[in-house]
């Protein structure tokens, strides 16, 4: 029973954070169609930043994360406007390149800066509480309470503000959103910045409890991928519910099942509904 | 016709060019590395064919190379079995692999076929590194021989097996070469320009498609294959996702949906990087922009920007034609709206 | 009877964009379907070519029902359609873009293409002869060897018809064939479109342009809001009550 909580409890804090990196992912490919390879490589600059704010100008925990959110947001957005706002007309898979291409870049980039070394993120967050029987460390505490600040202030910004419900309305229908005066180009900015600013938290919030390394954001972005394909590309609900199935499944398949093979869990999970929904769970059928 | 006898006599001059190399660049690593290079070509021919005829990128490609070397690796060093028998061995199981794939991974299509090749391909090389007892693991599969003789030939020495893959990448581009100039090939390439289209003029998609997949799965076979026995050794690390980054390099530069493209892409990127060794580590940092680059401004590499020189200037020879140059994606829905309006 | 829509439905989600409509096809004909934008002549016209299958309903050819059948069979009957925006590989010659129109009429595979078979010559040539043929029909012998990302709008239109033709079709739909040309090429179009019937082949169309219709087609649907209203030949749908109301009270400028 005792270990049953446990394991829910980590399927939450991991779920977390896959609904959040998953979030931004869903948001870009809702507006501009792009499948966003290169979404794994701003999660892992999101660590970096937050990593390196705090080492080397011994910046607060916080003040790190911010400063994470602008830097990486504004990459994002420079993506955006040097290379998928270019390739606007060109074939899908044209696209598809370019992001992979972006994510070899940053990878590489990342390794040149700070090293292909496993690096640790201290906070001041280590201790250990006790609830309803379980112990519990603040910092994953804290990832969970994050995460749904999180999301309710995307939620709040998405339908209450005039700028939110500009991505709504070019996700819903982007010719129209552009006939009724919608500056597309500025609302494509704001998806990547919001997107980028995600994935930041996500990472900033998760180093702790994980490691930083170059090539951190590889499996996190495929199980986004898969999180989106199940909670329907584009769908801002479907990426949370999607986040926490895939967490609750993890964590719980590492334990009951085989612990070697639980990543293996969320791309099986995927060839099985692609298998039988090749549009995905959630797809309408098309005009 | 001029400019087809200029053409076959350019392919002869660069076919005996190759036969020649050997006595020419004495240098036995370098012979290494063409050679190496000539198999990654043939698995981005193969990769060619899918993305570049018919629209299909699949990310498992590297997958399927891994596959092919496994194969061979397994079924010389575990089974002993000749060297031919397992490599055509070797190419059966990877088609057949990929057919099963293929069936259902072709139900998707775009950006839903590149993730869930890019899950397929995870997979694989997670199966190769966890299964232990059959792959070795992470320690990998040791001790795979070279191609035993064929009659008096044998094929030991460096030279012999630059021969022997020569000779397999030229077989691949003139398969290929047949293929792209016939109707089966102008069937992919209606499935790439339109697949909707395609399927209005009497074109079964699915069949074609899954000929098409099965067949690139094929030279990944074969070129994983052939890595395999010229390493002689294999470890999971050949089937996992910067493999296929690589191969995605190699066609993008040199020229993606062309028929030089992969073998003119796949020797210039090798080779520069191996005379950048020092790079090794950080090669991404020069190839991921350039990838995103060349996408952006030469969609078709290399070759195709050759090939776009030349009509340029045969163009203004028999003077520049008024007709301005509609890109060949252009934005469907805006041409429509504009059609509407002359309405 | 040769083709017959009956009670053609179709639903996206809750919305409903074809209701209960039917519709006979007339051999030898020029067959128009019109109205308003927004009316379902689209939906409608991809259910009966076989690109979308029917909420409810059935379209039945030459007494066959091909409601379910897929794209590429339907076309293996004798069905071509085009499309309003002409997907061409502009990158290849004219003639190579509308070879591949036969395909559907030959074996030769994969085998046959890398060993050069004597099927794959015979087919080959036979494709290639196909092509020129169809092309000669539509007049564009004079660019058989153009790039097909050099040529005019009206020339892909034709490309298109040609590519159509090149199935070896017994009814050939066309969706807004005279979109986005000028009206001295839409003339051109429609004597070819006449031509095509004095072939022997159907012609349905859509289209926006009410003067070329008017003047063109021999039997005319209207529909309005997913729903059949009017149904004749020229003179009785432009004295029509209610297709007046149609256009007078929705979009003017269609």
């Amino acid at each position: 029973m005792d270990i049953l909580t446990q394991q829910l409890f980590n399927g939450l804090t991991i779920g977390s954070v896959y609904s959040l990196v998953a979030l931004g992912l869903t948001l870009v490919y809702g507006i501009l169609h792009i499948p966003n390879f290169a979404h794994g490589a701003l999660y892992m600059l999101g660590a970096y930043v937050t990593l390196t704010s705090m080492l080397l100008w011994n910046f607060n925990y916080w003040l790190a994360i911010a400063i994470s959110i602008v830097v990486v947001g504004l990459l994002g957005v420079l993506m955006e406007r040097l290379v998928f706002n270019p390739l606007k007309n060109s074939p899908p898979i044209h696209d598809k390149i370019a992001a992979i291409g972006i994510l070899l870049f940053l990878e590489a980039l990342a390794q040149l800066v700070w090293g292909a070394d496993y690096r640790t993120m201290s906070t001041p967050y280590g201790e250990v509480v006790n609830v309803f029987g379980t112990t519990l460390t603040m910092q994953r505490v804290l990832i969970n309470v994050g995460a749904v600040i999180v999301m309710i202030l995307l939620y709040f910004f998405l339908k209450k503000t005039f700028m939110g419900s500009t991505i709504i309305a070019m996700a819903q229908n982007r010719k129209g959103a552009h006939l009724v005066g919608i500056n597309t180009n500025k609302v494509a900015m704001l998806t990547f910045l919001i997107s980028g600013g995600l994935a930041a938290i996500a990472a900033s919030l998760s180093a702790p409890i994980n490691l930083v390394f170059p090539g951190m954001g590889h499996l996190v972005i495929l199980k986004a991928f898969v999180i989106i394909i199940l909670g329907g590309m584009g769908s801002v609900p479907g990426a949370i519910l999607g986040g926490y199935i895939l967490g609750f499944t993890e964590s719980l398949g590492a334990t009951y099942i085989s612990n070697d093979y639980k990543d293996v869990i969320a791309f099986i999970l995927l060839i099985i509904i692609l298998s039988f929904k090749p549009k995905g769970l959630f797809s309408k059928e098309g005009f | 016709m001029p400019a087809m006898t200029k053409k076959s006599i350019a392919l002869i001059v660069l076919i005996i060019g190759a036969m020649v190399i050997p006595f020419i660049i004495q240098n036995e690593y370098w012979l290494h590395i063409l050679t190496l290079s000539f198999i990654w070509s043939i698995a981005v021919y193969g990769l060619n064919i899918l993305a570049g005829y018919t629209g299909y990128l699949s990310l498992a490609h590297a997958g399927f190379f891994a596959i092919g070397a496994y194969a061979l690796g397994l079924l010389t060093v575990k089974a002993g079995l000749n060297y031919w028998v397992a490599l055509i061995l070797a190419c059966i199981i990877t088609s057949g692999i990929g057919l099963l794939i293929g069936l259902v991974a072709l139900r998707t299509r775009e950006h839903f076929f590149a993730i869930y090749t890019l899950c397929v391909g995870y997979v694989i090389y997670l199966v190769i590194d966890k299964w232990d007892s059959l792959t070795g693991g992470v320690r990998g599969l040791i001790g795979i021989p070279a191609p035993s003789n064929i009659g008096p030939i044998s094929f030991q020495s460096a030279i012999s097996q630059y021969y022997l893959i020569l000779f397999f990448l030229l077989a691949t581009v003139v398969v290929m070469y047949r293929i792209v100039h016939s109707l089966t090939g102008r069937t992919f390439i209606a499935i790439r320009n339109s697949e909707e289209l395609a399927q209005t003029i009497g074109i079964s998609t699915m069949k074609n498609k899954l000929t098409v997949f099965v067949l690139s799965t094929f030279f990944a076979g074969l070129a994983g294959a052939l890595y395999a026995s010229f390493i002689r050794f294999i470890g999971p690390d050949i089937g996992y996702t910067t493999i296929i980054f690589d191969l995605l390099t190699y066609l993008l530069v040199g020229g993606i949906g062309t028929l030089a493209g992969p073998v003119v892409g796949t020797i210039l990127i090798v080779s520069v990087s191996q005379s950048l060794q020092f790079l090794q580590d950080y090669r991404m940092l020069i190839f991921g922009p350039m990838l995103t680059l060349i996408i952006i401004f030469y969609p078709r590499g290399i070759v195709g920007m050759v090939s776009e020189w030349k009509m340029k200037w045969f163009n203004k020879k028999k003077k520049a034609p008024a007709e301005t140059w509609k890109s060949t994606y252009s934005d469907s829905e805006d041409v429509r709206e504009d059609k509407v309006k002359e309405g | 009877m040769f083709i017959e829509a009956k009670n053609l439905t179709k639903q996206f989600g809750g919305l409903t964009a074809v209701k209960d409509v039917n519709f006979e096809i007339e051999k030898g004909k020029i067959n128009a379907i019109i109205g308003p934008n927004g009316a379902g002549k689209s939906t409608f016209f991809n259910l009966v070519s076989g690109s979308y299958i029917p909420t409810s309903g059935q379209v039945i050819y030459k007494g066959k029902d091909i409601t379910k059948l897929p794209p590429n069979k339907i076309a293996e009957l004798g069905v071509a359609r085009t499309f309003q925006t002409t997907n061409l590989f502009e990158q290849a010659t004219v003639l190579d873009n509308v070879i591949v129109g036969h395909r559907l009429r030959t074996k030769s595979n994969l085998l046959d293409a890398v060993l050069r078979t004597k099927r794959y010559k015979k087919e080959e040539k036979k494709c290639k002869d196909k092509a020129m043929e169809v092309l000669d029909f539509v007049g564009l012998t004079n660019i058989t060897d153009q790039l097909a990302g050099s040529i005019t709008q009206e020339e892909k239109k034709r490309v298109a018809f040609a590519l159509a033709l090149a199935t070896d079709p017994e009814v050939v739909f066309l969706d807004e064939p005279a979109a986005g040309i000028n009206s001295g090429e839409t003339e051109g179009l429609a004597e070819l479109m006449k031509k095509m019937v004095k072939r022997g082949i159907t012609v349905c169309l859509i289209e926006h342009k009410m003067q070329m219709i008017m003047k063109l087609a021999d039997k005319i649907m209207v529909l309005n809001y997913g729903e059949k209203i009017a149904e004749g030949s020229s003179e009785e749908i432009m004295n029509n009550q209610d297709v007046i109301e149609a256009y007078l009270g929705g979009d003017a400028s269609a």
